[in-house]
């Protein structure tokens, strides 16, 4: 897809429901939007499956609304409650099995490379923390190892949601869960640690309770991982569904993890990273 | 000329129809075509689109995302030339933009979607209807869909190969040829009008 692309053939434009006249009139393709300007443009998921006040809802149209160049984006996704809603995005993206997101987005990026030489294609990895941070670990960290240059984005909602509530290894020490009634036994993983030691030049977490900043963090993701090598960001995800608490709370808890330090909000940026956000800062500065 | 030995029929053929390919039907050499099972020449086939398209009650061309977007100078010439030929049946159009499953329902009065085409079918009171400009993988699901639990019967010009499980198809169908069916539905409609 390319952005003078997203049109409609001649002689359908009529015929065409109301919602693709609008995603071609409104939508955000070729037009750099960002975060702060949601609510004015068509959006690239409007109708999900996802429960009341799911923090991956949120997250998702946030990361989608940061996206540098939608129509030159290939999301790659794979099994969780994130799945669910990509079906609804109007943007390509591919589901894989299980676990395999990071090597399918592998493939994808150097076949890309090679039909698109002279385009920017970002491919971007959207899982879960089962898909990425647990089934899915080795294939994440040896994309990783292998310097691809993919960005990989975890939507934690710390723990297996849509399989009624089981612990992955991205819940907390002692979290309780409907099918871990006992509380889990061990510490939550360090993922943008193992990242930053895995390769990854640029690594990042944050929660949608700060939307301006994880709109940054996205998009500065994305463009480094086009030009250095893999990026990883982390951003939490309240669930109520399986940690009981009432949807409309999921941002006051969001907020409150980021205030109390118990989800870190960290930021590595590797030499070469801030090096090149640097020289981004200078030319996006208001003259 | 091959023996028929699973005709594929306007259904409904009840839940879990068979796939016309596991049942034998295999895809046409170029020049041929595929009617209700039956391998035949082209020009054969063309001519039964046009008897069924002038004789449905209500026909429907679904469009899909191949020619629906301006992706390229190809599919907007082949938009243009699809669109001609629903003019001179006439047939109206039903659009497939994309496969995106939509909740919690499409609107079947303006759009088909591959993974519940018959919701459109039944709501519109579709007799016949063509696909064209689909990807191969959802032509064949809607159709098989569409022959398990319609009475309609489906038609679709294909790009690529063709799809067993329409009643008619034809393969490697770009512009050139869907004009040339055109001029098939053209001659036949005028024929029918001499016959009145």
């Amino acid at each position: 897809m390319s952005a003078n692309i997203v049109k409609i053939s001649p002689g359908f434009e009529e015929i065409m429901p109301e919602d693709y006249r609008n995603l071609v009139k409104d939508g955000p393709y070729g037009r750099g939007l960002d975060v702060d300007k949601l609510g004015t443009f068509k959006e690239l998921i409007e109708e999900h499956p996802l429960c009341a006040g799911c923090g991956l809802a949120l997250s998702l149209r946030l990361i989608l609304a940061s996206l540098p160049n939608p129509e030159d984006t290939v999301i790659v996704g794979t099994t969780g409650c994130n799945s669910l809603s990509f079906s609804q995005v109007a943007i390509h993206n591919i589901h894989s099995l299980f676990g395999n997101q990071n090597a399918v987005a592998t493939g994808l990026k150097r076949a890309l490379k090679i039909r698109f030489p002279q385009k920017a294609k970002d491919v971007v990895v959207i899982g879960g923390d089962g898909g990425i941070g647990d089934i899915g670990l080795g294939m994440v960290m040896h994309s990783w190892f292998r310097r691809e240059k993919i960005t990989t984005i975890m939507l934690d909602n710390e723990s297996y949601s849509n399989t009624g509530g089981q612990e992955s290894g991205m819940s907390c020490e002692g979290a309780v869960l409907n099918m871990a009634p006992t509380g889990k036994k061990f510490p939550k993983i360090s993922l943008p640690e193992i990242a930053r030691d895995a390769g990854c030049v640029y690594s990042a977490t944050i929660t949608p309770a700060s939307p301006k900043r994880l709109g940054k963090v996205v998009k500065q993701a994305i463009l480094i991982a086009r030009e250095l090598g893999p990026t990883y960001v982390q951003i939490y995800c309240p669930c109520p569904t399986n940690y009981k608490f009432k949807p409309q709370e999921s941002l006051k808890r969001a907020k409150e993890k980021e205030k109390d330090g118990s989800y870190p909000i960290k930021e590595y940026l590797s030499p070469p990273a801030k090096e090149f956000v640097e020289g981004l800062e200078v030319v996006n500065k208001p003259r | 000329m091959q023996k028929v030995d699973y005709p594929v029929l306007a259904g409904p053929e009840g839940y879990l129809s068979p796939s016309a390919a596991s049942m034998g039907v295999v895809l046409p050499d170029e020049g041929e075509a595929l009617v209700e099972g039956r391998i035949v020449p082209e020009e054969e086939a063309m001519e039964k689109i046009a008897e069924k398209l002038l004789s449905a009650k209500n026909p429907f061309f679904f469009p899909g995302p191949l020619i629906l977007w301006a992706w390229n100078e190809k599919a907007v010439e082949k938009a243009k030339a699809v669109k001609e030929m629903t003019e001179v049946v006439p047939a109206k159009i039903i659009p497939m933009p994309d496969y995106r499953p939509k909740y919690p329902t499409i609107n079947p009065r303006e759009e088909i979607n591959p993974n519940h085409p018959n919701l459109t079918i039944w709501h519109n009171k579709i007799d016949v209807c063509v696909f064209i400009g689909v990807h191969c993988h959802y032509a064949n699901l809607a159709l098989k869909i569409v022959r398990g639990g319609t009475n309609c019967y489906t038609i679709a010009l294909c790009g690529e190969y063709g799809h067993e499980d329409a009643m008619i198809t034809l393969r490697d169908v770009h512009t050139e040829k869907v004009r040339q069916l055109t001029e098939v539905i053209k001659r036949a409609k005028a024929e029918r009008k001499g016959r009145r």
